[in-house]
């Protein structure tokens, strides 16, 4: 079977793309972008809580989020500008993870509506390098996430 | 973790690449290998220790001659890194599908 979500990662380029397409009507797909509580509810999982500070959904807007572990200890803190935020269609932001070595990504995101009831995102991210976009793509290796946990997630998901 | 990031680097760089994609379908010897670039003979031996350093490559000694091979077993471990990450967001697209179905169906 096909994986639904796939990462395109070309060898010695400094950007990547993510598609994953969504039982879902793009305007709910949106949804889950533009409002704040949905995005720390799918952002969270039973390992870290994902919490916005900050959240301006808007041309010109910024945000600011912050996780913490199970413990309640700050994993880590982010934030990014809004550069463009259309309905439905688009958002270009920045994301970068205060206090570490991995630079700022800049984000293009597009929803694009495939029929009533599917649509799909497809990600466009762009680092400062390319040495940088490989650090960040180690990053689940080196926070040990475990494929146990993530199974566990989407099984309680699903009940 | 070190030499797992010695090997991005490894890959990072236009002429190891080449010699990744030369030594693929035929193992060769350094001589064959620099024959197909204009840079020093001495540029591309350093090349060949780092890949071979990285296990990217293996040598074999074969009389006077050593061949280099490339080590498939390597190059797919460096094809399953990006794995951990697709997994990543597939798990927070799954969970924000299973979010905003039922989200429609409540409302």
């Amino acid at each position: 079977m096909e994986p639904k979500t796939k990462v395109n990662a070309e060898n010695g380029r400094q950007d990547l793309t993510i598609t994953r397409e969504f039982d879902l009507p793009v305007e709910l797909l949106f949804k889950a972008y533009a409002e704040p509580e949905i995005i720390e509810q799918w952002m969270s999982n039973p390992y870290s809580t994902t919490k916005l500070m900050k959240f301006e959904g808007k041309d010109h807007g910024s945000y600011r989020m912050e996780t913490t572990g199970p413990q309640g200890n700050v994993a880590f803190r982010a934030n990014g500008v809004i550069h463009r935020f259309t309905e439905n269609k688009k958002i270009i932001r920045t994301f970068e993870m205060e206090g570490t070595p991995y630079g700022v990504q800049l984000e293009v995101y597009e929803f694009e509506p495939l029929g009533e009831d599917s649509s799909r995102l497809n990600m466009h991210v762009i680092y400062e390098s390319g040495t940088q976009r490989d650090e960040v793509l180690k990053l689940p290796f080196a926070q040990g996430i475990n494929m146990a946990h993530n199974r566990i997630e989407e099984i309680l998901g699903k009940k | 973790m070190n030499l797992r990031r010695d090997v991005f680097q490894a890959i990072a760089d236009p002429t190891r690449r080449a010699i990744l994609t030369l030594v693929a379908t035929q193992a060769m010897t350094a001589g064959a290998i620099a024959a197909n670039f204009d840079t020093a003979r001495p540029t591309v031996s350093k090349h060949l220790q780092i890949l071979t350093e990285c296990e990217l490559l293996t040598q074999e000694q074969s009389g006077r001659e050593i061949y280099y091979h490339l080590n498939p077993n390597k190059m797919k471990e460096i094809a399953d890194f990006i794995e951990p990450f697709r997994k990543m967001w597939d798990a927070r697209f799954n969970k924000l599908e299973a979010i905003m179905k039922n989200y429609k169906t409540k409302k």
